[in-house]
């Protein structure tokens, strides 16, 4: 608590300094909500401290995180209390941290924007990321590198909460790439396997492609509006920039929500993200950063408003994410690759959401929230599957855990039913309102909500199918256990406490967090002073004809897996199955598209390039180089040393001058 | 019979050239009069006022020129305008600075210079003088005699006292040139050479300003300036006489084709001198020329023009080319100094107000970093050693001068590698020092002045630079240090050029002198401590070069207040 206290005296009087600094709108000078630059600077000071301390911090270094962790969802817990007590729209707050940028034309101060989009992340980053912490102590109990584990798991924590409070794109940016980094750290955080430090670049690569979308739009931003701050840029986008800029910016945009957010086509590095430790599959690649692509949009309503073209880029987007992860997730065999294949499906859930305009963006938001508690739960639950199995990820060695590992068989239970979508389990109500919100029509484009709404829903059947394949093959059915990997016999065993419990509050949200929050449409309406009020407008058909064949299609979806995978038998080696189940193991030849369009040329380009440098310009350099030498030894040879012949070439050249001056002139 | 009457003087005016030359004399006095042993405190105390009080002198006409745009002193043979004040305020703090390299002595008590010039070297008779410890305490009175022609000479209105000023600060150098304490027989010939091809310059000057008279019937520029605006019949005499004038003030700040003495002068001279020399003298000629082609010349621009641009262009290319084949560091120095006169010329062809603040400004700079980088290299020094044992702490020699000898100085000296490179890197242009800001000054003010193509080949010649500049650097810092043994067997991967070792590269008469030039191959690098003047001096130059690199916007908003040459 000592550390916690000179924190806090040492954080606040920098955001005292700035009260010189001209007041935006709705600046906060004094008060409670000073303390919100501790959100970032506690876990940030923490991974400090644990990369700077190295080994000496091996005994305690994982409690430190964890405090730093629980601290900053104090703090954001404080900030949220707040925010409450004003009404509703003062909710939107400016904490100045100062100048950050002063270039010529280019100024842009660096600031938090505390308002209720961002504080929604920002609980659910640190409460679900303090819970995620806890359970690591336990889960990588026996790594010599636990102290680094959550030195990173922290420096994710405060990049993830500078990337939803920052108040520019800029600084988004700088968060932006702080959770890649992150990201790319904990993926290959067991890089001595080459296999997960490939995963690792993998998705570092990936998330490039994506970044470059966020710098052109960057670019684009200061070229129209001269400012990158979300009020200039937003309350530009009405009418301050033409609709083919704006379009312009909402692609770019999109191309970074897709590579960070694991999106169709930059979608390939997720499964294999699956490397990193399961925490880190839980907190990062499932929680929250991927769904920092969402943010991303939702923050940008304005822009996307604008730019009608750019939202059905999106929603297209979305909806090829949503079907394409439910198809690949039907067919893999490794517990944690078909979470994320269910991941990249559920985000595309919200991109879509986010995509259909006012009607979408909060109820992307909501989906998001809950898919937060209940697939982290779900990865908890893998991750306490896997520490009973010794480290087998393969669901056809599964079956019949439920008897051993009870605890972990009802939490995995509730995430199962939030994410098919039973009420009133959380998933029903933020997903069925997606749906709804597909089937509302929009002008001049009747075939859109039929498509999309069709798709959202048969998405659904479809998530019912795998999930319960997946819920099945691993706790129900026979038993189908290979041997450990030292040849005795696997003896399943339920986890210690220390990881029992964050499934346990994990599970609680996903039974009954959905139900909280859509309980008079209590979430949208917190986030209305942020998105604006969005009108109830009315699908092509009645809400509970869309409920009853959504549920209709669960209900077969659970059935056809239950029927499958549980009453029959599960073969141990993986059936040669149908050309459609063969693709959908491979990632339906994402990677060898990948291959094909971008590896393949992009090496030949690489090696005709490195033979042109070698060749062209080092020869063309050589060449300059050997040649300016030769005539430098010509030069030389001039420079006798004898002074009789200075004065001859003083007077030779005094001679040239004049003769080609009289010549000029004449 | 018409009654003499005393021309007023404004001396007010004349006060920075005034108190100089006035020290001088006054230093010659002390020669004189003064104790051996006080003499040099005497000397050096009065030459850091003289200069000092020139740059307070400065600054206290400075506002003054800027609201009236300058006083015509002495009837017009003296201009003392802004580009003048600028001028002499640069030369007097630059010759502050390399003064107190030229004052700086080793821990065991030498300077730069010979115990006694007039010594035949090698003789009893200069051994005596060496070991008595006798100082040349003439070097000063010399220095400032120098100075105050280099202030005279930008401020010059006509053409005899332009003329004047060249002998008063030639004359100093000639002799400062041959009193280096090593290898002395090197810089008597650099010293003779510098005199001989000096010689023969002033004399083309000589004759340049009686054709130029014979034409326009007066030494006045302003006057001859309205003559060449007249037709006449005898134009031949004008052009001729003005490329002989031209010849000779090019000559002084070693343009191609009348750069042939710099490099051996620059080598033979000893290093605080040639620091001087190459900072302040550039500084003065280039003033000088400035002056001539804004305010004599400016209606000949189309005729001369084809000239200047030849000279320029060869000027930055002979430079930049043999720059990269020196395997001597001074020799190094001087043929960038060469190309370094190359650009600031692009900058004069321009011919238009932002020029002249370009040139003034890139005189600074360079200015600043050259003291900086000959200072550097007086104090890289050979050390003897014994035969068994290479390392051992002989006596300290001259300095070591040959590019591998540099090798790995970056890490037995960082802080000292580190100023060199920041002082190369500024020759280089490198963004964020003075050398960036003040070739981007010259080469814009050559695009707006429609000099494109110059601009364009003084950034390719810059661009070649770079490489002997960084080759440098990549020498001192990643390069291990040659052992001693290999001294004597030449730089074998070091410079491209692989024609030897004999120092002086191309100069016909390298003698060494000393005897310890025998026990070469047991000689190593080290860097000589001083009483610290030195050192004083260099962080100067380096504070400027990076303040100026950094911030140039300040000191080119104050010349460019000033300017305008006074018509």
């Amino acid at each position: 608590m000592h550390t916690l206290t000179t924190l806090m005296s040492a954080g606040v009087p920098a955001v005292v300094g700035t009260d010189t600094l001209a007041p935006a709108s709705e600046t906060v000078r004094a008060g409670v909500l000073l303390v919100a630059p501790l959100l970032v600077g506690l876990p940030l000071l923490s991974a400090a401290v644990l990369l700077l301390a190295g080994r000496r911090s091996d005994r305690w270094g994982h409690w430190l995180g964890v405090l730093a962790s629980a601290a900053s969802f104090v703090v954001a817990a404080i900030v949220f209390v707040t925010m409450l007590q004003r009404s509703a729209d003062s909710r939107v707050i400016d904490v100045s941290l100062g100048t950050w940028i002063d270039a010529g034309a280019f100024q842009l101060d660096a600031g938090m924007r505390l308002d209720p989009l961002s504080m929604t992340f920002v609980l659910l980053v640190t409460f679900v990321g303090t819970l995620i912490h806890v359970y690591a102590v336990a889960y990588m109990d026996h790594d010599v590198d636990r102290r680094r584990f959550f030195a990173y798991l922290n420096l994710f924590v405060a990049a993830m909460l500078i990337l939803v409070l920052a108040d520019s794109y800029l600084l988004l940016f700088v968060g932006w790439e702080g959770v890649g980094l992150a990201s790319y750290l904990l993926i290959g955080f067991w890089n001595y396997n080459t296999e997960y430090a490939v995963a690792a670049k993998k998705a570092f690569v990936a998330n490039r492609i994506g970044d470059l979308g966020l710098i052109i739009a960057l670019g684009i931003m200061f070229a129209t509006f001269g400012a990158v701050d979300f009020g200039t840029v937003l309350s530009g986008a009405d009418g301050g920039a033409s609709e083919g800029t704006l379009t312009a910016i909402g692609l770019m945009l999109l191309l970074a929500a897709c590579g960070k957010s694991a999106q169709f086509p930059l979608q390939s590095w997720l499964g294999d993200a699956m490397a990193g430790p399961t925490p880190v599959s839980a907190l990062i690649h499932a929680a929250t950063m991927v769904t920092a692509g969402v943010y991303l949009i939702v923050r940008s309503a304005p822009l996307f408003d604008a730019a009608p073209t750019a939202q059905l880029v999106v929603v297209i987007v979305g909806a090829i994410t949503l079907l394409f992860g439910a198809i690949v997730g039907c067919a893999k065999d490794d517990i944690k690759k078909a979470l994320a294949a269910s991941t990249m499906s559920q985000i595309g859930y919200m991109i879509l959401a986010a995509g259909l305009g006012p009607v979408g963006y909060a109820f992307a938001i909501f989906h998001l929230i809950t898919h937060g508690f209940f697939k982290a739960g779900m990865f908890l639950g893998a991750g306490s599957v896997m520490h009973g199995m010794d480290d087998q990820v393969n669901m056809r060695r599964f079956g019949g855990l439920a008897r051993y590992m009870t605890i972990t068989w009802l939490t995995f239970m509730a995430g199962w039913l939030a994410i098919i979508g039973i009420p009133p389990f959380s998933g029903f109500f933020s997903k069925d309102k997606i749906i709804e919100a597909a089937f509302v029509p929009v002008d001049g484009a009747p075939w859109r909500a039929w498509v999309f709404g069709a798709v959202t829903m048969l998405a659904a059947g479809i998530t019912a199918f795998y999930m319960s394949r997946l819920f099945f093959m691993t706790f129900e059915g026979e038993r189908r256990w290979s041997t450990k990997r030292d040849g005795s016999a696997q003896h399943p065993h339920e986890s210690p406490k220390l990881m029992t419990w964050p499934m346990i509050v994990l599970a609680v949200g996903s039974v009954g967090l959905g139900f909280f929050l859509n309980s008079g449409g209590r979430f949208v309406e917190w986030l209305e002073p942020v998105l604006g009020h969005a009108e109830h407008e009315e699908p092509v058909l009645p809400i509970w004809v869309i409920t009853v064949l959504t549920l209709a299609l669960v209900l077969l979806g659970v059935v056809i897996a239950w029927r499958r995978y549980a009453v029959s038998q599960v073969p141990v080696v993986p059936p040669v199955g149908t050309a459609l189940t063969r693709a959908a193991r491979v990632d339906l030849y994402q990677d060898s598209v990948n291959d094909i369009a971008l590896v393949e040329p992009g090496q030949a380009l690489t090696r005709s390039l490195v033979y042109a440098d070698r060749t062209v310009i080092d020869g063309t350099v050589t060449g300059v180089g050997l040649s300016t030498v030769l005539l430098g030894g010509w030069v030389r040879r001039l420079q006798t040393g004898f002074v009789r012949s200075y004065a001859a070439s003083m007077l030779l050249g005094l001679v040239v001058l004049v003769v080609v001056v009289l010549l000029v002139q004449s | 019979m018409t009654e003499f009457v005393a021309p007023t003087v404004d001396w007010a005016a004349l006060s920075p050239v005034v108190i100089v030359l006035l020290a001088a004399v006054v230093g010659v006095l002390v020669e004189a009069f003064v104790p051996a042993r006080a003499r040099r405190t005497v000397q050096l105390t009065l030459a850091v006022a003289a200069l000092a009080g020139a740059v307070i002198a400065v600054a206290a006409l400075w506002n003054g020129v800027e609201a009236s745009g300058g006083t015509v002193v002495l009837g017009g043979s003296l201009l003392v305008d802004g580009p003048t004040l600028v001028l002499q305020a640069t030369i007097a703090l630059l010759a502050l600075v390399s003064l107190l390299i030229i004052a700086d002595r080793t821990e065991t008590g030498e300077d730069a210079f010979a115990p006694n010039a007039a010594a035949v070297p090698g003789s009893d008779y200069e051994e005596l003088a060496r070991r008595k410890g006798v100082q040349q305490t003439e070097i000063y009175p010399l220095v400032l005699f120098a100075t105050g022609g280099m202030l005279i000479f930008p401020a010059t209105g006509d053409l005899l006292t332009l003329f004047v000023a060249l002998e008063v600060l030639s004359l100093p150098l000639y002799l400062l040139t041959g009193m280096a304490r090593r290898r002395r027989l090197l810089s008597q010939e650099a010293s003779m050479k510098y005199f001989l091809l000096g010689a023969f310059s002033s004399a083309l000057l000589l004759f340049g300003i009686a054709l130029v008279y014979g034409y326009s019937g007066s030494l006045r520029y302003s006057e001859i300036s309205e003559a060449t605006q007249v037709p006449g019949g005898m134009d031949g005499l004008l052009l001729v006489g003005s490329v002989l004038i031209l010849s000779g003030l090019l000559f002084k700040v070693g343009a191609v084709p009348f750069h042939t003495w710099t490099p051996d002068v620059y080598q033979g001279a000893p290093t605080p001198i040639t620091g001087f020399m190459a900072a302040c003298t550039k500084a003065a000629a280039f003033g000088a020329l400035l002056r001539v082609v804004y305010t004599m010349l400016p209606g000949m621009a189309w005729d001369l023009g084809v000239l200047l641009w030849t000279v320029a262009i060869l000027t930055m290319v002979v430079g930049t080319v043999a720059a990269l084949v020196q395997t001597d560091m001074k020799r190094v120095l001087g043929y960038s100094s060469i190309a370094h006169a190359g650009f600031i010329l692009t900058g004069i062809i321009a011919l238009n107000e932002a020029g002249i603040v370009a040139v003034l400004f890139y005189l600074l700079v360079y200015g600043a970093a050259t003291v900086g980088a000959f200072g550097i290299v007086w104090l890289v020094r050979e050390r003897a050693g014994r035969p068994d044992d290479p390392e051992g702490n002989g006596p300290v020699l001259g300095e070591a001068t040959h590019l591998s000898q540099w090798a790995g100085l970056g890490r037995t000296h960082p802080l000292l590698a580190l100023t060199f490179a920041l002082f190369l890197l500024s020759f280089a242009g490198i963004p964020l020092t003075a050398g960036f800001a003040g070739k981007f000054s010259v080469f814009s003010a050559a695009v707006e002045g429609g000099a494109w193509p110059l601009a364009l080949i003084g950034v390719l010649a810059s661009s070649v630079a770079v490489f002997f500049y960084v080759r440098i650097i990549v020498l001192m810092f990643f390069t291990e240090p040659a052992g001693a043994q290999d001294e004597g067997t030449g730089p074998s991967s070091l410079a491209p050029s692989a024609e030897g070792f004999a120092l002086g590269g191309d100069s016909a008469v390298a003698v060494e002198a000393e005897p310890v030039v025998q026990a070469r191959s047991t000689v190593s690098t080290t860097v000589v401590g001083t009483e610290g003047l030195a050192v004083v001096a260099i962080a100067v130059c380096a504070l400027v070069t990076i303040v100026l690199g950094v911030f140039p916007s300040p000191v080119l908003d104050l010349i460019a207040s000033v300017a305008t040459f006074l018509a």
